[in-house]
């Protein structure tokens, strides 16, 4: 059974679709990107996921249970949430913080330093979150919501303003959680980053669910061509041009694309050509482009 | 219950932190000291006791000071934790928005009742220990009353703050409808009682109902539970001339006021339960 399940959900805000019909499903162990652009619906989404507000169609179960329902405080100590954007309180310490929180889920308290650990902030756990730089404020949310080792893991926007290093540190525990194998829900705008950690993509597009898959099928469905870069001596250089039609030539190298799935074919076409290459270079349409090229489908669609 | 103490002690906690309790406990600790001595000072050597007179001053500071401190703290509690974030982040907790609403109250109600504690009874003992009655002779009974009934004062303003932190969507416009709340409730309710009065000319309107109307709004009943909470205060703030039948019971005025901490914080509760988040 799905973790996450959603049955043609709906919620207005007044006359505005917030998420329209929306249909998918998070399987235990599954890493789900949710993108879109901003107010495409995510966070209202999320919101009905964790039983923030109620769908005004459809049916939403998380951990087979209603969100809304009171009984699903059961099923809240074991979901981690980091929302969007959120203020602690300056005059707590990070340590204060996270043990408030850790005593309302029931989980225990002694386990603090470990997390501490986890998102490098031990040595200022003690100090006010005043003091804290943002990447270090984003580090305790996610220390927040890995408290009590959640099954469930929902994270609204992680890296959003963080630097690089503070990024490659949000990346690496949810690398940890997912091999743990904690279901994940995340939403993002850095897409190129995560494109090795998740299993599948939701997109998002003014509340309705554009495409869902794998980026592998998602590209392959989008159509989009990869990039071919070759490095070569002038002589060959010519030869490519006039093979693959006069592309683009930069600094001696030509650059031309290759449609999905095309490939293999163009490196034996390549091969047979059997001239001096210097070095190649293949570009795979990452996914933010994928992103852009499927949300830019369904607004054409949509005028 | 764990969940709505752990609620309860960060509110605790954040009052101390913000030094919000040390500095409201100064301010009426030196509120009710220079009222204490100002209204002692010319009793002179009347057989009333210095405290009765303390008890009419600090239930008149109370009326105007309680109140607004009560609304300044509980106006933010939802809104503020709204803007900043962390409510949405709370609700994702085991706890429940009723549970969100007590942990509130307590928790403030607490504070208040330290201020409150520490302030008058600084006041009170001062007045007590310089006087030249004998310290056992003192009005404690009034004194005992004024601050039981201040905290419930600070409960009543406490509730009707939840009101507007759950309802409202800013946390401006709770501000301002707080200090609307405060000037109704201490200044209009009772100006509008008078012109209603005045306008009269004495036969029309009921004596009795007069007063419940008087009594309804929970300063008032505050004012009547204090000023003749015994002969001495009574005398003191012109209420001697009561009749017995215009004086309520003291069972129905803390029930006024326990029905003014229900009520509302009930209906913050359940407009917060449809709070959209």
């Amino acid at each position: 059974m799905n973790n996450i399940e959603l049955i043609s959900v709906t919620k207005d805000y007044g006359r505005t679709k917030a998420v329209d019909n929306i249909d998918f499903g998070v399987a235990p162990g599954e890493c789900l990107a949710l993108v879109g652009h901003n107010g495409a619906g995510k966070s209202t989404l999320i919101k009905m996921v964790l039983g923030l507000t109620r769908p005004t169609k459809g049916r939403v179960t998380v951990m087979g249970h209603d969100p809304m329902a009171t009984s699903f405080n059961r099923v809240r100590k074991t979901i981690g949430f980091l929302p969007e954007q959120v203020l602690f309180q300056n005059n707590m310490t990070g340590r204060e913080t996270l043990d408030f929180y850790a005593r309302l889920k029931g989980a225990s308290v002694d386990g603090l330093d470990d997390l501490f650990c986890r998102v490098d902030l031990l040595s200022s756990a003690d100090d006010r979150i005043a003091t804290y730089s943002k990447g270090m404020r984003q580090r305790l949310g996610l220390a927040q919501a890995l408290i009590g080792s959640p099954e469930l893991l929902i994270l609204d926007e992680p890296t959003s303003g963080l630097d690089p290093a503070s990024r490659q540190n949000v990346y690496g525990i949810i690398n940890d959680m997912k091999s743990a194998g904690t279901t994940i829900l995340i939403s993002s705008h850095a897409l190129t980053e995560l494109d090795s950690r998740i299993d599948r993509v939701a997109v998002l597009s003014r509340g309705k669910l554009v495409a869902l898959g794998t980026i592998a099928e998602l590209r392959q469905n989008i159509g989009l061509p990869s990039e071919i870069k070759i490095q070569a001596p002038a002589e060959s250089l010519k030869i490519l041009t006039r093979h693959f039609g006069g592309k683009c030539l930069i600094n001696g190298a030509a650059r031309f694309s290759c449609p999905a799935g095309g490939k293999i074919a163009i490196l034996k076409e390549l091969m047979d050509l059997n001239i001096p290459l210097a070095d190649i270079e293949m570009n795979d349409p990452s996914l933010e482009q994928v992103f852009l090229a499927l949300t830019h489908k369904e607004r054409q669609a949509d005028e | 219950m764990n969940r709505l103490w752990t609620l309860v002690c960060k509110e605790a906690r954040d009052g101390f932190r913000n030094r919000w309790v040390i500095m409201i406990t100064l301010v009426m600790t030196a509120l009710a000291l220079i009222l204490s001595f100002l209204g002692s000072a010319p009793t002179g050597t009347t057989s009333v006791s210095p405290l009765a007179v303390t008890v009419v001053s600090l239930s008149s500071l109370s009326i105007f000071f309680i109140p607004l401190i009560a609304l300044l703290l509980a106006y933010d509690g939802v809104v503020g934790e709204a803007e900043r974030g962390t409510l949405t982040l709370l609700l994702t907790h085991p706890v429940s928005r009723p549970e969100v609403i007590l942990g509130k109250f307590i928790g403030h109600l607490f504070l208040l009742t330290i201020a409150i504690m520490v302030g008058y009874g600084v006041a009170g003992l001062t007045i007590a220990l310089t006087g030249e009655a004998g310290f056992a002779d003192q009005e404690w009974d009034s004194f005992r009353r004024l601050l039981l009934s201040s905290v419930l004062l600070a409960a009543v303003f406490l509730s009707l703050g939840y009101v507007i932190s759950a309802w409202v969507s800013e946390r401006g416009t709770a501000a301002a409808m707080a200090i609307g709340i405060w000037l109704l409730f201490v200044l209009l309710y009772d100006m509008g009682l008078l012109a209603l009065l005045a306008s009269d000319s004495g036969n029309g309107i009921n004596g009795e109902l007069v007063k419940w109307l008087m009594l309804i709004n929970p300063t008032d009943s505050y004012r009547m539970f204090n000023l003749t909470s015994s002969s001495d205060t009574a005398l003191l703030s012109g209420m001697a001339g009561l009749s017995a039948d215009h004086r309520a019971s003291d069972a129905s005025l803390v029930l006024i006021m326990l029905s003014w901490v229900i009520m509302p914080l009930a209906a913050a509760i359940a407009i917060f339960k449809r709070r959209q988040l």
